[in-house]
């Protein structure tokens, strides 16, 4: 069964939990609900043979309803057929874990969390994976600048804001020459 | 020593005064500090390459003396901050450094150590004298094993001028005036 049958047999199981099928050059994307994306995912587990989770991941769309989207990427040594699948998270709603499915899901969730402060329900060891405990802020969230915000918790850690240099050091594709496309700094879009 | 009072015999060796230098205390134990520095190498990211390059056969570090790398920094006393310096990892290099016994001395290597180097973000400190002190910079992203050869040098010249008896031993110095 290639990925294409597989995208058709979830939607015929998951019926309307299934919000949106795409397919974009040989990449197969569902897009679901909240609710039914643990069972969908361990159905894929066990009944589609996608043994890999390559990655978890998430996005900000500040400004949208619902903010964010967790992002799954799937594989199956047995097919090699990769799978994607979406769903939109509201703020301070919790993602039911699905380390106890694919294990390697545990530290991907701990990122999500560190980076994007989105909770896992069941998850067995919910810290911070790259920040220290106790870090206030999620960093990858759209509000949150780049050159970082001070904090400061006395024995255990402390950040101050970046130098930032005339703005950070962004490319121009195609540009005409290297030196419109590369400069030294670049000032910020006002 | 005390030679027996009622004894003929000569305790002394007329050959000794070939083997007797005169120096200053200070100038002495400069010289056997900067001769055998025991780094501990601070390996964080692609700088920690190049140093160990820098101890390999072919640059050679125990030219200068400082061959041995220490893994424990209870036996080292030059911490070479070689990498990206994140504010997790500051945590643990400061907790190193404040473990590893006086005199102790310290070579910031690359871009990154000396000043956060292109990392202008809110993970990374911004250079790691903002925790230690640091006695060498050394420039370069990462710098070749010659600019960390030359480094340890300049900290060699930089030990040589230290007062490192008079200004760190002073109670002793007070006992033994006393």
């Amino acid at each position: 069964m290639n990925a294409a049958q597989m995208v058709e047999a979830l939607k015929q199981k998951f019926g309307d939990a299934v919000l949106e099928t795409k397919e974009f050059r040989g990449e197969h994307t569902l897009v679901v609900k909240l609710a039914s994306a643990k069972p969908l995912l361990c159905y894929c587990h066990d009944e589609l043979n996608f043994d890999y989770l390559i990655d978890v991941s998430s996005l900000d769309y500040m400004g949208k309803e619902p903010r964010f989207e967790m992002v799954y990427e799937l594989y199956g040594y047995g097919h090699l057929q990769y799978l994607r699948v979406r769903t939109q998270v509201a703020e301070d709603v919790e993602v039911p874990t699905v380390s106890d499915i694919w294990p390697t899901a545990n530290w991907h969730e701990r990122e999500v969390y560190d980076m994007m402060g989105i909770k896992f329900s069941g998850h067995p060891d919910m810290r911070r994976i790259l920040m220290w405990e106790g870090y206030p802020f999620f960093p990858l969230r759209k509000d949150f600048p780049l050159e970082g915000k001070p904090s400061d918790l006395p024995e255990v850690g402390f950040t101050r804001v970046a130098p930032m240099a005339d703005g950070p050091f962004v490319t121009t594709a195609g540009a005409e020459d290297t030196q419109t496309r590369e400069p030294r700094s670049r000032r910020p879009v006002e | 020593m005390v030679a027996p009072a009622d004894s003929t015999v000569a305790a002394y060796d007329s050959k000794v005064e070939g083997n007797i230098i005169f120096t200053k205390m200070d100038a002495a134990i400069n010289w056997m500090r900067k001769n055998s520095m025991w780094p501990m190498p601070m390996g964080l990211a692609c700088c920690a390459i190049e140093m160990m390059a820098a101890a390999c056969s072919r640059y050679d570090l125990s030219r200068f003396g400082a061959e041995v790398m220490r893994f424990s920094p209870r036996q080292a006393d030059v911490m070479i901050v070689a990498g990206t310096v994140t504010y997790k990892m500051a945590l643990a290099v400061k907790r190193i450094w404040d473990q590893m016994p006086e005199p102790k001395w310290c070579i910031a290597m690359g871009a990154c150590a000396s000043s956060g180097g292109m990392y202008r973000s809110y993970a990374v400190l911004q250079g790691i004298d903002q925790l230690i002190p640091v006695d060498v910079y050394i420039s370069g992203c990462p710098p070749r094993p010659e600019a960390l050869l030359e480094g340890l040098m300049r900290l060699q010249h930089k030990i040589e001028t230290e007062h490192s008896f008079v200004e760190q031993k002073k109670e002793l110095i007070a006992e033994l005036t006393a």
